[in-house]
């Protein structure tokens, strides 16, 4: 948008970081870098490191060492607005105090494109309707965030992340807990935005199955630390998963998509 | 339950479902003019009856000594001590998240009280004056208490709503005794103000007091409202208003600082009048929603209101003789408190 700054091929870059919580570390030199219109897919076990890896990426964690660029300038020395009009998050968990209705929730969006004492625009609040849009919102817009099902209150939380209009966007397990039809919903829009916007999209997977379907790239953790970072069928190997994961994983392609699919290939045990 | 009429919602629902700034002026205009209305009516009503026209037109008649001397600067008062007390509630139930919390359940005021307290008994002893050590020391103190408060209730750097309110709950009931105590060392002509404090009124207050608590108000309000939308990205937690860009730590003390400030300054010179903070914004929410940049202002002129009615009951109950106010709104204010405490402990209310 602001001319000047010259088209930088990486959205977001990390190098080396190192940050943990106490003395322990939780990521261990982590590397990455999203281009705008990809998709990069986080893995690993509970504990590897993935929602701190994101918090890191938000600027809302200081790193211990290393450094986080978005495009090309350290996040560092950004105000929080600053960051908040190029980095949207969606956190795993979204609990809201009062009762909000869903497009107050999603125009809190346009909170860090707005100055002090203003109110929404027509602008502000066309962004925000074509946000309720794409998820399917719109008929919900006057209901109370609490009266919702889970998997609207994600897309709630999705639009609202929308209406900030990043560049980058941070999503903490989106599809945790939804049926399918929500997991395969919520892709394919994320699929379709980094295409036709450029946004690059960063998020935590716990189900290899569909980042093997949506990912453009995967990073695979444990422990904090890089096991595998490349495309689907690069980095989800038998070999990989299995010392990931410290489980038998079978993975092979879906006869009739020819997907990649990743199945845990341990044999159940009944005992009589 | 929706926050406007369905109807309203049926004509154009994504205008009904957010704060348009029309649905923001006509919902202040409409509780001015309830404000307004209950002005006029305790203005009328007091212990001596007098004539309001009498007032304006006679100079020499005592109505108008009445009216200008004692009914109207109090009068002022509270409406300032009101809506001072209640625009607080409102930023400190947005701040710890829970409908809750307020000045005089969160400790604030009985610090202040206790500040103002000790500057008037010993303070003023070795030659401070009275009108100005009272309110900063109970401003002070005030800050000091909200601060503790603060401090005890984080649990690894995170704020515990649930643990504030019990810690804010204990310093409160801690005030009160340190209160006593200095009631009990102090002369028998401290007891009837110390008492005074204790249980809130707006007894005669000089037009020094009223500019002073009025300016300090109005400042802190200025600051509340600055924040209001920060105020409702913090309604999604922490983390979540961090990265819509607030500065969240910068906020806090902000908040705390302003609202110790508007505190302060009310608790020296009408005492602890508690519950105010609590059943104004509560009400407001359920009447016009949970937007603090509405929600805020609402407050202040309905606060203000309310405190008029409270305190024209305190007046007029058993004339000649007076109920102390906080006395009043706490009757009302227990059971509240006790029904929302109730009702809240159903839900989870994202704490």
């Amino acid at each position: 948008m602001s001319s000047g700054a010259a088209p930088h091929d990486s959205a977001l870059t990390a190098r080396d970081l190192r940050a943990g919580y106490t003395s322990v570390p939780v990521l261990r030199g982590v590397s990455l870098e999203v281009a705008p219109g990809e998709l990069l897919a986080v893995v690993g076990p509970n504990g590897s490191g993935k929602s701190t890896l994101l918090r890191v990426l938000g600027g809302t964690m200081r790193p211990w060492q290393g450094s986080v660029e978005l495009q090309g300038r350290p996040l560092q020395g950004l105000p929080r607005r600053a960051i908040a009009r190029e980095i949207a998050s969606v956190a795993q968990e979204n609990a809201v105090a009062f009762r909000f209705t869903v497009l107050e929730i999603v125009l809190m969006g346009r909170a860090p494109h707005l100055g002090a004492f203003r109110f929404e625009s027509r602008h502000d609040l066309e962004i925000a309707q074509a946000a309720l849009e794409r998820f399917d919102l719109l008929a919900l817009a006057h209901r109370h965030i609490e009266e919702l099902s889970g998997g609207e209150r994600k897309r709630v939380f999705l639009a609202r992340a929308l209406t900030q209009q990043p560049r980058v966007m941070l999503l903490d397990e989106p599809t945790a807990f939804l049926d399918l039809k929500h997991v395969v919903g919520i892709f394919s829009r994320f699929r379709e935005l980094a295409t036709a916007r450029g946004l690059a999209v960063v998020a935590t997977l716990h189900d290899l199955n569909v980042a093997a379907a949506y990912a453009d790239r995967v990073l695979l953790l444990r422990a904090g630390e890089v096991i595998g970072y490349g495309t689907p069928s690069e980095v989800l190997t038998e070999g990989n998963l299995r010392s990931v994961y410290e489980t038998e994983i079978y993975v092979g392609k879906n006869p009739i998509t020819g997907q990649l699919t990743i199945l845990p290939a341990h044999t159940p045990r009944i005992s009589r | 339950m929706t926050t406007l009429p369905a109807n309203a919602a049926r004509h154009d629902p994504i205008a009904a479902a957010y704060l348009t700034t029309s649905r923001m002026v006509s919902v202040l205009m409409l509780l001015t003019f309830g404000l307004l209305v209950t002005v006029v009516v305790a203005a009328k009503f007091g212990s001596v009856h007098i004539s309001l026209v009498r007032a304006f037109a006679d100079a020499s008649s005592s109505d108008h000594a009445i009216f200008f001397a004692a009914r109207l600067p109090r009068l002022i008062m509270a409406v300032i001590v009101g809506a001072v007390l209640a625009a607080v509630g409102a930023a400190l139930q947005a701040l710890v998240r829970n409908p809750l919390a307020e000045g005089g359940i969160l400790g604030i005021s009985g610090g202040g009280a206790l500040g103002a307290i000790i500057a008037l008994v010993f303070l003023t002893r070795i030659g401070a004056s009275e009108t100005t050590v009272v309110p900063l020391v109970a401003f002070g103190a005030a800050l000091l208490s909200t601060v503790a408060v603060y401090r005890l209730a984080e649990v690894d750097g995170q704020l515990e709503p649930f643990t504030l309110l019990l810690v804010g709950v204990i310093f409160n009931a801690f005030w009160g005794a340190a209160i006593m105590v200095v009631n009990s060392v102090v002369n028998f002509y401290y007891a009837h103000t110390i008492l005074f404090w204790l249980m809130g009124s707006l007894e005669a207050p000089t037009w020094h007091e009223v500019v002073l608590v009025a300016a300090l108000g109005l400042s802190g309000f200025v600051a509340l409202m600055f924040y209001a939308r920060d105020l409702n990205l913090l309604s999604l937690g922490d983390e979540a208003a961090a990265e819509l860009g607030v500065d969240v730590d910068f906020l806090r003390r902000l908040i705390f600082v302003a609202t110790s400030v508007m505190v302060g300054a009310v608790v020296s010179v009408s005492g602890i009048i508690a519950f105010v903070g609590l059943i104004v914004p509560h009400m407001l929410r359920i009447a016009f929603g949970s937007d603090h940049r509405l929600l805020i202002p609402a407050s202040l002129i309905g606060g203000a209101a309310f405190m008029v009615i409270a305190d024209l009951i305190a007046r007029v109950a058993i004339a000649p003789a007076e109920i102390p106010v906080g006395a009043i709104t706490a009757l009302f204010g227990g059971p509240f408190f006790v029904y929302m405490l109730r009702r809240e402990g159903g839900k989870p209310l994202g704490l």
